[in-house]
């Protein structure tokens, strides 16, 4: 088989790590080619340097990656190199831009991938990780996302794929207007090996932003990334990138410490897959006491500050 | 009668008809279970609801035709007879008629995105559709594709996960804030456009009792796949459907002390 996996480069030209576990992904599937696009030299050689590339397509389209942009280049790209499979990582880019290429190409399409069992057989989770679904492709050209926290991410370094360059057409549907990212010292929510996240339990005598300066503290003591429930972001406390769960972020880090939250099956479906789960509410009936290795009902405005005290 | 003079020197423009998509999924709050047959969920006897983002949707439609921006809102879900039910509550939110394709059976079970996605595309063309506007995600497959794949068949702009949906005084464009991952980014479509509803868009209002008895006498077509010329066939075949392993084996500690203590010495996850 032949690959087609869409990259993602950060600003800072550093391949975004769920990229790089895209392409563990498709070296199982066979010979993996990376697309990369946004005219970005620099983004080319960097992920010519992850181990498992064989070449890389460098595609000279505009900001922001596009669906309308990118869509072209790859059913391009497609029609030139007949790829078997073609891949992207379920972030929010994969999940805009691979529906619409599956579609032109009038194929299904599988989201959110979590095992590959062969060419033709995948795994994925339905009702927010409430049941498992084993489905077997029947179309010609296999079009899925995969979940990063699902797959390791190869090796940077040792590459030395070449690049040649492709291109789609232009179009005038839609434009890139701007962003606001957050800005942070701390590692992002999906790659970060400790999460620390809240929820409405942090809401006390309406301070729920403040709050989180607790957590904060915590995470910087464990370089650790901040996140939250669906719950606590409604509630204006943080902004929408920390969510985690169904709709918002799925994390599987090494440590996920939950603090004052009851643990919904949306929440739940986001972190179940951490391989250690603590949490902190003063509900002892809290759901999410069942999923957590280690429970301490406490009141988290005593038990966290004492924490932070003692890391 | 003299007919009045336009008050402003550029013509305030409208849309004339969004298509709103709306699934009918077993209820957000409902612990889902698999059948004993391994091949599906139970759905017999279990509460089910149009779907969150779906709500979303036409909340987001009908709060653009109250500021004048839109003038006709089609409801259109794919699915068994119950659908007409969810069909009413949008009705009954605001919108204007709906369109119910009658799938129901092996045909539903195997019903997939591609499928619905084309079904879409031929009713907003033969609506003359200018914008169609669908819930990010159903909570039950957990696909996030039939919107991008419907601007596909029509070559249409796709602004996914809105959470800030602002139409042009001409309506000839859509500005929409979208949210990615690392938190907002802007763009702006030409129309026709598809946009899909994410969490933050909006609040969707309750159906009160006067509009559920106004919905009773909107129109409803009954269509059939057949109608519209589309293949629903599936493209995959689901091979098994299993319940998740089980976490079990936790324990509670008694303090920060001990939950310290065990993460040092027998999680080795801090140091």
């Amino acid at each position: 088989g032949s690959t087609l996996v869409l990259a993602e480069v950060g600003a800072d030209n550093v391949v975004s790590p769920s990229t790089l576990s895209a392409i563990k992904a498709g070296s199982a599937l066979g010979d993996v080619t990376v697309l990369v696009c946004g005219d970005n030299d620099a983004a080319v050689a960097a992920v010519g340097k992850a181990t498992g590339v064989s070449k890389i397509l460098n595609a000279k389209t505009g900001k922001g990656l596009l669906p309308e942009d990118v869509t072209p280049v790859i059913l391009a790209s497609q029609s030139q190199f007949n790829f078997t499979h073609i891949l992207a990582a379920a972030t929010a880019a994969g999940k805009n831009i691979l529906p619409r290429v599956a579609a032109k190409l009038d194929v299904a399409m599988l989201s959110e991938v979590t095992h590959i069992e062969s060419e033709d057989v995948f795994v994925r989770q339905i009702y927010a990780g409430n049941a498992i679904c084993k489905v077997k492709s029947n179309d010609s050209v296999k079009v899925l996302t995969i979940r990063p926290t699902s797959f390791d991410a190869v090796e940077v370094g040792d590459g030395s794929a070449a690049s040649e360059d492709v291109s789609g057409t232009p179009q005038t549907l839609s434009s890139w207007v701007g962003q606001a990212l957050a800005q942070s010292d701390r590692p992002s929510l999906t790659s970060a090996s400790i999460v620390v996240a809240g929820g409405r339990g942090m809401g006390k005598d309406g301070k729920g932003a403040e709050n989180f300066g607790m957590l904060d503290i915590m995470a910087d003591k464990l370089g650790a990334a901040v996140g939250a429930s669906r719950a606590a972001v409604d509630a204006g406390y943080v902004p929408n990138e920390y969510q985690v769960g169904q709709t918002g972020k799925i994390v599987a880090p090494e440590l996920y410490i939950a603090v004052g939250i009851s643990g919904a099956i949306q929440h739940l479906a986001g972190m179940k897959d951490s391989k250690v789960i603590v949490s902190i509410n003063k509900d002892p009936e809290a759901p999410i006491f069942q999923v957590s290795d280690y429970g301490l009902v406490a009141d988290l405005y005593n038990a966290v500050p004492e924490m932070n005290e003692k890391l | 009668q003299q007919r009045l003079k336009p008050t402003h020197n550029y013509p305030i423009m409208s849309l004339k008809r969004a298509l709103v998509g709306c699934k009918r999924v077993i209820d957000y709050a409902v612990k889902v279970r698999v059948r004993g047959d391994n091949m599906g969920v139970i759905t017999e006897g279990v509460k089910h609801s149009m779907n969150p983002f779906d709500e979303i949707a036409v909340e987001q439609a009908v709060r653009m035709k109250e500021a004048g921006k839109l003038s006709e809102i089609v409801i259109v879900s794919c699915g068994p007879k119950e659908c007409s039910e969810t069909i009413k509550t949008a009705l009954a939110m605001g919108a204007d008629r709906g369109i119910h394709v009658l799938i129901s059976g092996d045909e539903y079970e195997n019903l997939q995105p591609l499928a619905v996605s084309k079904l879409f595309a031929k009713i907003a063309q033969e609506e003359e559709a200018d914008l169609i506007v669908m819930g990010k995600q159903a909570i039950d497959d957990d696909a996030n594709q039939t919107a991008q794949m419907v601007a596909a068949h029509l070559d249409w702009p796709q602004a996914t996960f809105a959470s800030e949906v602002t139409l042009s005084d001409d309506a000839a464009s859509v500005e929409v804030v979208r949210e990615v991952d690392g938190g907002l980014e802007t763009i702006k479509c030409s129309i026709p456009a598809v946009i899909s509803a994410d969490l933050r868009l909006n609040e969707p209002r309750f159906a009160t009792l006067p509009n559920i008895m106004k919905a009773r006498k909107k129109k409803v077509a009954a269509k059939t796949a057949a109608d519209f010329g589309v293949d629903i066939s599936r493209r995959f075949e689901v091979l098994s459907v299993t319940a998740p392993p089980v976490r079990g084996g936790g324990i509670t500690v008694e303090n920060v002390d001990e939950l310290l203590e065990k993460l040092r010495t027998e999680a080795k996850v801090i140091s």
